[in-house]
């Protein structure tokens, strides 16, 4: 499983860091990052349940889940 | 729970969050979401936003694909609208006639927009759902003056937008400032000279008696005696839970089904109701709670998902109450209670352009009971682990907000 942050979309609701705060940091402004566990886009085995309760969590859809690790979305 | 089925009714945040979640925490037997609108799952918040305004396409308001409901083992019926509920046969009924066995039943039937009370002939609309919207764009695109009645969440927002879209726009409310219901005067002041210097009329303090006319040509007679005249009328006063149609089910429905702490209907253990039509009794508060906001309707779904799969470890449901809102260049964000009155203290500038701010509510005792926000979500996040915690001193919690960096609001391109 992949996951990004869309920072276009992210309007700093705080969800998925507060939710799961290993998998994904904050920066000054209170916007999401990924953070050193997913710093790759890679989700690490077995956390991929907190990584679709960040997204479902995420009132802009900003957390961007693909399901299956293939290659590069973009 | 593998041989079991869990019927969701209800295609919306509430219902789509529940089916997922109840995934996320091991159940593998049958779910089916039934929904009466034929569209696929759609998120609200938009609809009086990007929707409105024709920045985003449907497609943007996913909550689920096809794809990823058929990858989750989540059955969709859409467009057929449950009708009765039988909790001792376990059944549901649906409009085609067919019926449903279900081991498990969530009511995730939501609101629906107040009806205006002011018949007209045509023009006067509301926004609730997307055929709601695609109406309004409709007779917006002929053009002309617009009067929103209400200056909640959804008329205020749905004022910016469509002021927005250059249309003369004239916003009444018999309450004294925008979102009373959520935010004091010291926010719905400077938010209603955010609109006013867009160019907005605002008409608070004054109610409507009544509307007369047809779509492009109508007349909204105010209390005050003055009349307006519009091409098109936006009603938002407000919404009403959709559980008429539990009516002769037997259980107890109160402007919403009645729930116990776990978000069970009190006269069943296999009922649940999850988001804007569910009444549960919140431990924290005296009296049962109902809320209309998008994050209770998410958070109530994973409760509601991880007491039905672990009946042995039952969690009482009590959120803190979480409500953005999109208006111009306002980021609004609310946490915990901010319209109780009492003290607070503003960190930052409301009037300033563009606004950063924080208000920050203390109660009785000197601690901290919620903060609103607007373009400045890290005072937001912060605010909300503070209420998460609890028992913060607010002398001590206005230092903290006042010492985050004071870096200027981000880049428009965001
Ligand atoms: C225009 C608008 C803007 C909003 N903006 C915000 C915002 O910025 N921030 C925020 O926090 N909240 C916002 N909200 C509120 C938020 O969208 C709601 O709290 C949320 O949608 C509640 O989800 P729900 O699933 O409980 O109910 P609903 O979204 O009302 O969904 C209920 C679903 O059940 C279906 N249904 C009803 N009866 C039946 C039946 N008998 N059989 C089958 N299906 C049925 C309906 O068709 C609907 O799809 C907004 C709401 C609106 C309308
Ligand atoms: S929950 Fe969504 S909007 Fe909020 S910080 Fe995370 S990614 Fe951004």
């Amino acid at each position: 499983m992949k996951v990004q942050i869309d920072a276009q979309l992210c309007q700093g609701h705080g969800r998925c860091y507060d939710l799961a705060p290993d998998l994904f940091g904050e920066d000054d402004e209170g916007y999401a990052t990924l953070t050193a566990l997913t710093a790759d886009g890679i989700v690490p085995e077995g956390r991929e349940g907190d990584i679709r309760l960040a997204a479902a969590n995420c009132p802009e859809s900003a957390v961007l889940v693909l399901e299956e690790a293939l290659n590069d979305r973009r | 729970m593998t041989t079991e089925t869990v019927v969701v009714v209800g295609s919306s945040t509430g219902g789509v969050r529940t089916a997922q979640a109840l995934r996320r925490e091991g159940f593998a037997g049958r779910i089916v979401l039934v929904g009466e609108e034929p569209h696929e799952p759609y998120d609200k918040p938009p609809l009086s936003k990007q929707y409105l305004a024709g920045e985003w396409e449907l497609d943007r308001l996913a909550l689920i694909t096809p794809e990823a409901a058929a990858s989750a083992e989540i059955e969709l019926r859409l467009g057929v609208a449950a009708v009765r509920l039988d909790v001792a046969a376990r059944q549901v009924l649906l409009a085609d006639g067919t019926a449903l066995d279900f081991d498990h039943i969530v009511v995730a039937t939501g609101a629906a927009a107040r009806p205006s009370p002011w018949p007209a002939d045509s023009g006067v609309h509301v926004i609730r759902t997307l055929a709601d919207v695609d109406a309004l764009r409709a007779d917006l695109a002929t053009g002309g003056a617009v009067v929103v009645v209400g200056g909640g969440v959804v008329g205020a927002e749905a004022a910016a937008t469509i002021r927005t879209l250059g249309h003369a726009v004239t916003v009444v409310d018999p309450l004294a400032t925008p979102l009373a219901r959520l935010v004091g005067p010291e926010v719905g002041r400077p938010l209603e000279e955010l609109h006013r210097r867009h160019g907005v009329d605002t008409r608070f303090g004054v109610g409507v008696e009544g509307i007369d006319g047809s779509a492009g040509n109508l007349a909204v007679r105010l209390t005050d005696g003055s009349t307006l005249s519009a091409a098109t009328v936006l009603v938002g006063i407000g919404a009403v839970p959709n559980d008429g149609w539990l009516a002769d089910s037997g259980l107890l429905v109160d402007n919403g089904v009645v729930c116990d702490r776990y978000c069970r209907a009190v006269d069943s253990e296999r009922v649940w109701a999850v988001g804007d039509v569910a009444r549960w009794q919140d431990p924290r508060y005296p009296a049962d709670v109902r809320l209309e906001h998008w994050t209770n309707a998410v958070e109530q779904a994973a409760a509601v998902a991880h007491n039905m799969v672990h009946p042995d470890d039952l969690q009482p449901y009590s959120p803190l109450e979480y409500v953005w809102s999109d208006q111009y260049d306002w980021k609004l964000q609310i946490v915990g209670h901010a319209a109780r009155g009492g003290r607070y203290e503003v960190v930052g500038d409301l009037g300033s352009d563009p606004a950063r701010a924080a208000v920050l509510y203390s109660d009785d005792d000197g601690r901290l009971i919620g903060s609103v926000t607007v373009n400045w979500p890290k005072s937001l996040v912060t605010s909300r682990r503070a209420l998460t915690a609890g028992d913060v001193d607010f002398e001590q919690f206005v230092e903290q907000i006042k010492a985050l960096p004071a870096k200027p609001p981000a880049p428009a391109a965001r």
